[in-house]
């Protein structure tokens, strides 16, 4: 009926997606990524961008197809940042002249000099200082002279400069809101842009979420942690989620972005639909740095709120898109929070990782998972957990193993969970019929 | 659907103190002095924190230690805002409270920096030698500390604040955000009870490093932000202050009879290029916005400024505007007596507004025989500004609860 709200059963209004980007190893474009996923195919590769010598994992999802040389985290974030937003507004057809009717959310890595451009600054300081190095790499920063090369540097460390380009670019409305929930970032993303439409502040709104962090510091760090994969050989094979020899996650690159709009004012303008934001829902973890409560509570208690708000039983659940990173830890704990939520019902609800396929995209993995539950929506195509060939018998989930599968979805539960006590998710559904 | 934001809870660490009142007994005399460091950081001058039981807050020394300077700061900062909003330790309350953090990164282990760099520097493999002293030399506590949503995490350990977490970022619209979403969602009814703030370390390397890539610095004798405006100097002086606040739906404030220091009654940001005259332009227009609910006449307005130019003289062009609005400014740019907290600004400058408005007296001039002059009377309307050293504008009206 012409005129008439679309309402959720809280009275808010309902918030659409009418376009989608994404990125990661295993492609550029959701039709290529779709296309190598149902097939099962990784992304997943022994790293060249620099010399892994000495480490002790050498594989990642590195995005090496972009055109950015020399890389830098900043280059590649805003290069594929750039991408996926231009593929998602081309979708919705939603944007006119580069003004986008909407604010821009976006989940972005930390910003901050890597080594190039580190060593680039200390070559320049005065021969024989070994004191106070850092002022006097300031000094250099601020002295470099007329087009002071190193006044580019400034966009790496500046937290507001990825949102600043993608604003000026597509033309977003208002000031950009630059997020980190650490692994959960790109869901919470989405999260903003859903809160905003229901507040009734705007009819648009576009979320995105984007990590291009392998670099050799990036690597370190999370296998100083004990994080990662050790099952380097071969490279495809080094993901596991669920499975029993399970050992770490593979660190990877990628971006998404979701336009959001409310579902009237998609309809009014003739938008395809692709799906709905049921709802998010999040809960911190007071018990640890990089680990959960053991009792599961935080991650169950985001569950249940996401439930919630998205006005969703259990029951309605057709599919699970799992945080799933592969390290025992995690599997193990997502695992008894869905038990603890689903019942008995969980060992026979599919449940599936697309980390096993493309690593994990850290800032960006919310926005790159909402993507292709979305697209599981739409296609009727449950995306396989590859490399899953030793059940855990301590998780009996049907993981969708190894080869996608054809079913109806209708309602899907996307996890994340981030260091930090960091624990989002989210509710996407089809169109209401 | 829409009811009164109001500010229950005041965190407050900075060179001039601990807590609003510690900073109420410095800043309500004329002439107070702000606390420098001109020497340690030279050429930089540099707003130094002094010393400071952190364990007062943060009992913990595992949690103690996994901290560094930024974190510590934060932490402390926001268990003084649960305490005096009377909620630290009530689990009833902490896990429905939704906290917004505003950060920027945490502090490089610079000692290991320096140490790989003399062993890269001049050399084509630089990256494996880079590969064979990183995994020895970083230190994982360290580096996790790097994270920007870490401050938030330390906050939910140390504090139990478990409702939820969302740290933002943007240096000064990182604050801004914080407390303009909490504020829209409290208005909307998504959340009544809101934990929001950031922390700014000055006393650190690499931030000095990061800043001075775009010049943004003041570099040699600290001068007033009004000095700056004057002689024509750019560039902000770093504060060492964490800034929290307590924000809450009026009813559920008065339910559980909470102290009631003031209400925000709006936030409007905006952004743009800053070609020449836009971020003028564009505060005239958020303040054409909040407008209806101003009285003409004197109006005590609290200025972030950083200090940077051209950004400074764009504020002073809007501000000197308000006179012939039909507005009286009594102007005092705190980043004068306090220094530029980054990402923690406007948390700062609304804190400042929500004590003056409870103490009912606002703040004598920061800067004699400046712009700043006097506002005799109590201030019931608080104008507090917000323009981001580089990108983002900002405005915020802090008034009498029930005004």
């Amino acid at each position: 009926m012409a005129g008439q709200r679309q309402l959720d059963k809280r009275g808010r209004p309902v918030v659409a997606i009418t376009g989608m980007g994404v990125i990661t190893s295993a492609g550029r474009g959701v039709e290529a990524n779709w296309k190598a996923l149902t097939a099962g195919t990784s992304g997943l590769r022994q790293i060249s961008r620099f010399s892994t010598q000495g480490l002790r994992s050498d594989v990642a999802g590195c995005v090496d197809f972009m055109d950015v040389e020399p890389y830098s985290a900043f280059d590649l974030s805003h290069a594929m940042a750039s991408a996926v937003a231009h593929e998602a507004l081309s979708q919705a057809a939603i944007a006119s002249k580069n003004s986008f009717p909407g604010p821009l959310f976006i989940a972005t890595p930390p910003s901050e000099l890597e080594w190039p451009q580190l060593k680039a600054l200390y070559e320049r300081k005065p021969a024989g200082k070994s004191d106070n190095v850092y002022r006097h790499m300031a000094a250099v920063a601020r002295n470099g002279g007329q087009n002071n090369q190193f006044n580019s540097f400034a966009d790496h460390v500046r937290f507001a400069s990825l949102g600043a380009h993608i604003a000026d670019r597509f033309g977003t409305r208002g000031q950009p809101i630059s997020v980190c929930t650490a692994c959960a970032s790109g869901v919470s993303a989405v999260q903003l842009g859903l809160e905003t439409i229901r507040r009734g502040e705007t009819d648009a709104a576009l979320c995105m979420g984007v990590d291009a962090t392998v670099h050799p510091e990036g690597l370190i760090r999370f296998s100083l942690l004990s994080a990662l994969s050790t099952h380097t050989n071969p490279a495809a094979k080094a993901s596991r989620p669920f499975d029993k020899t399970r050992n770490g996650f593979v660190i990877a690159e990628g971006a998404a972005a979701l336009v959001l709009e409310s579902y009237d004012g998609a309809k009014a303008r003739g938008a395809q639909i692709l799906g709905i934001v049921r709802g998010c829902g999040e809960r911190a973890d007071h018990f640890h740095r990089t680990r959960s409560k053991p009792d599961g509570s935080a991650i169950i208690g985001a569950i249940v709120n996401t439930l919630a708000d998205a006005c969703t039983e259990p029951d309605d659940i057709d599919y699970i898109n799992a945080h799933g990173t592969g390290t025992p830890e995690n599997d193990k704990m997502e695992y008894h929070a869905l038990r603890s939520v689903f019942g008995n019902s969980i060992t026979t609800l599919p449940v599936s990782s697309n980390k096993s396929m493309i690593g994990h995209t850290l800032i960006a993995a919310g926005a790159v998972e909402a993507v292709f539950s979305l697209k599981t929506i739409l296609a009727g195509t449950l995306l396989p957990t590859i490399n899953y060939d030793m059940p855990d018998p301590d998780i009996p989930l049907d993981v969708v193993a190894n080869e996608s599968r054809s079913a109806r979805v209708d309602t899907v539960l996307s996890n994340s969970f981030g260091f930090g006590g960091q624990n989002v998710c989210a509710v996407f559904a089809a169109e209401p019929a | 659907m829409s009811t009164s934001v109001i500010i229950s809870g005041i965190g407050l660490l900075s060179a001039l103190g601990e807590g609003p009142v510690a900073h109420w007994d410095k800043l309500q005399h004329r002439g107070a002095q702000p606390v420098i460091e001109t020497k340690r950081f030279a050429p930089y001058p540099v707003h130094p924190l002094g010393p400071v039981d952190f364990s007062s807050q943060i009992s913990k020394k595992g949690d103690l230690r996994q901290m560094e300077p930024w974190q510590r700061i934060g932490t402390f900062a926001a268990g003084l805002a649960l305490n005096d909003a009377g909620i630290a330790g009530k689990s009833d309350y902490l896990d429905k409270t939704d906290m917004i953090v505003a950060a920027g990164s945490g502090e490089r282990d610079t000692a290991t920096d320096m140490k790989v760099l003399a062993n890269i520097a001049d050399r084509d493999d630089g990256d494996i030698r880079a590969n064979e002293i990183l995994p020895s030399n970083l230190r994982p506590t360290l580096f996790l500390a790097q994270l920007s949503n870490l401050l938030a995490g330390n906050i939910s350990i140390v504090h139990k604040v478990t409702g939820s977490s969302r740290t933002f970022m943007g240096e000064e619209m990182a604050g801004v955000s914080a407390v303009e979403t909490a504020v829209r969602r409290i208005k909307m009814g998504q959340g009544e009870l809101f934990l929001v703030g950031g922390a700014f370390n000055s006393e650190r390397e690499d931030i000095l490093l990061n800043f001075e890539l775009g010049g943004m610095l003041l570099q040699g004798e600290f001068k007033s932000i009004c000095e700056r405006a004057r002689n024509g100097a750019s560039g902000f002086v770093p504060a060492s202050v964490g800034a929290f606040l307590v924000l809450e739906e009026k009813s559920h404030a008065e339910a559980r009879g909470a102290k009631i220091y003031a209400e925000i009654e709006d936030v409007q940001s905006t952004r743009c290029n800053r070609q020449e005259g836009t971020a003028t332009d564009n505060v005239r227009a958020l303040f054409t916005r909040i407008e209806p609910e101003l009285s003409k006449g004197p109006l005590p307005v609290l200025s972030g400024a950083s200090g940077v130019q051209p950004i400074l003289n764009e504020e002073l062009a809007f501000l000197n505007d308000l006179t012939e609005r039909g507005y009286d400014p009594a102007i005092r740019f705190y980043g004068s007596v306090l220094g530029h907290g980054v990402e923690a600004q406007l948390p700062v400058g609304i804190a400042l507004a929500a004590i003056t408005i409870q103490q009912r007296r606002f703040f004598p001039p920061f800067d004699a025989g400046s712009e700043e002059h006097d506002f005799p009377g109590s201030p019931e309307q608080v104008l507090v500004t917000g323009l981001g050293h580089w990108r983002g504008e900002a405005i915020a009206l802090v008034t009498r609860a029930g005004h």
